[in-house]
């Protein structure tokens, strides 16, 4: 069995039929890019794992477990973490505050655990303390000292990408949806992404599927590519055998 | 006498205040003025009045009881009515608190009729306290210490318990709060649950000031309306600041200018804010992300 497996998933809205009939699956470990034109079904494809939408066919597996159609905080709760194309933040919070709710999952204790801290030595008070030592493992990889406290409304694109990045770290999931997460960077922040992005996979164990369209980035890091288009799938394997697929170079330069 | 009619103003304003923030509660959370909001707290009153004159509890008792009432009212006003709304818009949400506004309205008038009557009190309305030249109620002083206490209660909560937070979250940006884990439409049950019981304590000390009908809290959910546009509904001290604000101008108002038109001022007071400034004076411009 699979790590994960998407069985003949199709989405469609009114007629028209955002995702048919995709299957594909990833091992423990991998980092997955998917690439496909706008308006492929790229991000309705993750919609669907994480729960935003509910597929119309088709099956979710993560773990030997059917996750089709649970609600996106019960699916959070199976340690799938994602990233938005559009960034989803709490702009009124800090960094800080931000990553923390990414700890959401992980503050057991009731209702009073972050607030009263009279007694150090009680569970709620190791759990706070378990919490922000996570919080400042995942500041420290991302260097984000300098923003920790500094409100995200006011931070620039490129370091919301990355808060955004760390709060789905810090939720500790085991597999990671990224969707796009170079788009809108510097060519340096690009560059940093592709380590940073490695640095996760090896140093913390999480598996990557990515929606990229940085052709570069994504054959830097690929282990393996899936490429989509009007929700079918073209072809799937190495980055190489993708981009050299007639259906894929039709679905990108058009008809020659 | 001018710090008298302050001090007067700031009691009613104790009450707006409430009122408008237990508004501000659910607006922050669904974009929703909840224009049930009087009439749940004026049931919830009547309930305080039967576990008190009709069973003989004392009244703590009956404010614990009308506590929880009011908090399953409220997460059965959003579970049963809102959220089975299909794919709502805010118009179709106001006009469904507008129903139940109405319902519970009827339900009133028909298990309690139109009599008024008294909800007896710990404090007394007539016992007085003097500072210097300032008179003050016993229950003056109760209304503006129960709020002021509930007020930091909630502060408290929501920026410091895992539930308070979460909610600060949902509040904020419901995707990303679910995809953190957050089971958002469990958390709004509880955000109107919370809300109800704020407002249904604005109404236990309305009701002795005013009498114990049906129509108890037009005025106070009127004023809290006012009080949550003129300190901005997304900003809750500001909302608190608004309550204490238009008590103290209504109440020069009715001194200086005219008593027959001093509920009046609360209207004055919403049209030129949304004239002058929109999003209240403490909120900074809402504008939604496209």
């Amino acid at each position: 069995m699979a790590f994960f497996e998407v069985n003949s998933l199709g989405k469609y809205f009114g007629g028209l039929k955002a995702l048919q009939d995709l299957s594909f699956h990833i091992d423990k470990g991998e980092i997955y890019c998917i690439i496909g034109p706008n308006g492929a079904g790229k991000s309705t494809l993750f919609n669907c794992i994480n729960g935003l939408y509910t597929p119309n066919t088709g099956k979710v597996v993560f773990k030997e477990e059917d996750i089709t159609g649970l609600q996106p905080n019960d699916i959070a709760k199976r340690k799938i973490g994602r990233t938005f194309q559009n960034l989803e933040l709490f702009e009124n919070m800090t960094t800080m505050e931000n990553i923390m709710l990414g700890r959401h999952l992980h503050m057991k204790a009731g209702l009073f655990s972050s607030s009263l801290m009279l007694w150090r030595g009680s569970a709620a008070a190791q759990e706070e303390i378990k919490n922000r030592e996570q919080v400042e493992k995942i500041i420290d990889l991302l260097e984000l000292q300098a923003i920790r406290n500094k409100y995200v409304s006011q931070l620039p694109y490129g370091a919301k990408k990355l808060v955004e990045l760390a709060r789905a770290l810090a939720s500790e999931p085991e597999l990671l949806l990224l969707d796009e997460p170079a788009a809108g960077l510097t060519n340096d922040e690009k560059e940093e992404l592709v380590f940073w992005i490695r640095d996760i996979r090896d140093e913390l164990g999480i598996t990557i599927v990515m929606i990229e369209h940085n052709m570069q980035m994504v054959s830097e890091i690929s282990d393996r590519v899936l490429a989509i288009n009007f929700g079918k799938k073209l072809i799937e394997g190495s980055i190489n055998e993708v981009i050299s697929h007639p259906e894929v170079i039709k679905a990108y330069l058009g008809e020659s | 006498m001018l710090l008298q009619i302050i001090l007067s103003g700031l009691v009613v304003g104790s009450i707006y205040a409430l009122m408008g923030l237990a508004m501000g509660i659910i607006y922050k959370a669904s974009e929703v003025p909840n224009f049930a909001q009087g009439e749940m707290a004026m049931i919830t009153t009547y309930i305080a009045f039967v576990i008190i004159s009709v069973h003989g509890y004392a009244f703590w008792v009956a404010f614990a009881g009308s506590i929880i009432f009011a908090f399953l009212l409220g997460a059965f006003f959003e579970f049963v009515f809102i959220r089975r709304a299909k794919e709502p818009n805010v118009l179709s949400l106001i006009i469904i608190t507008l129903g139940f506004q109405m319902v519970l309205y009827g339900i009133a008038g028909w298990k309690f009729g139109s009599d008024q009557r008294r909800l007896r009190m710990p404090f007394s309305d007539t016992e007085t306290y003097r500072f210097g030249d300032i008179v003050i109620s016993e229950l003056g002083l109760a209304t503006i210490a129960v709020a002021i206490i509930l007020m930091l209660i909630i502060w408290w909560f929501l920026s410091n318990t895992r539930l308070g937070v979460a909610m600060k979250a949902t509040q904020q940006n419901k995707m990303a709060a679910r995809i953190n884990g957050i089971p958002t439409d469990k958390i709004l049950s509880i955000s109107f649950g919370i809300s109800a019981v704020v407002g249904a304590i604005a109404g236990l000390f309305v009701a002795p000031v005013s009498t114990l009908d049906p129509n108890m809290m037009w005025d106070p959910l009127m004023k809290g309306f006012a009080a949550a546009v003129l300190g901005g509904f997304t900003n809750l001290p500001g909302i608190v600041i608004g309550g204490y604000l238009l008590g103290v101008i209504e109440n020069l108002y009715g001194y200086y200018i005219s008593v027959e038109f001093k509920s009046v001022v609360a209207l004055l007071v919403i049209v030129l804010v949304l004239w002058l400034r929109p999003s209240g004076l403490f909120s900074k411009h809402y504008s939604k992300k496209v």
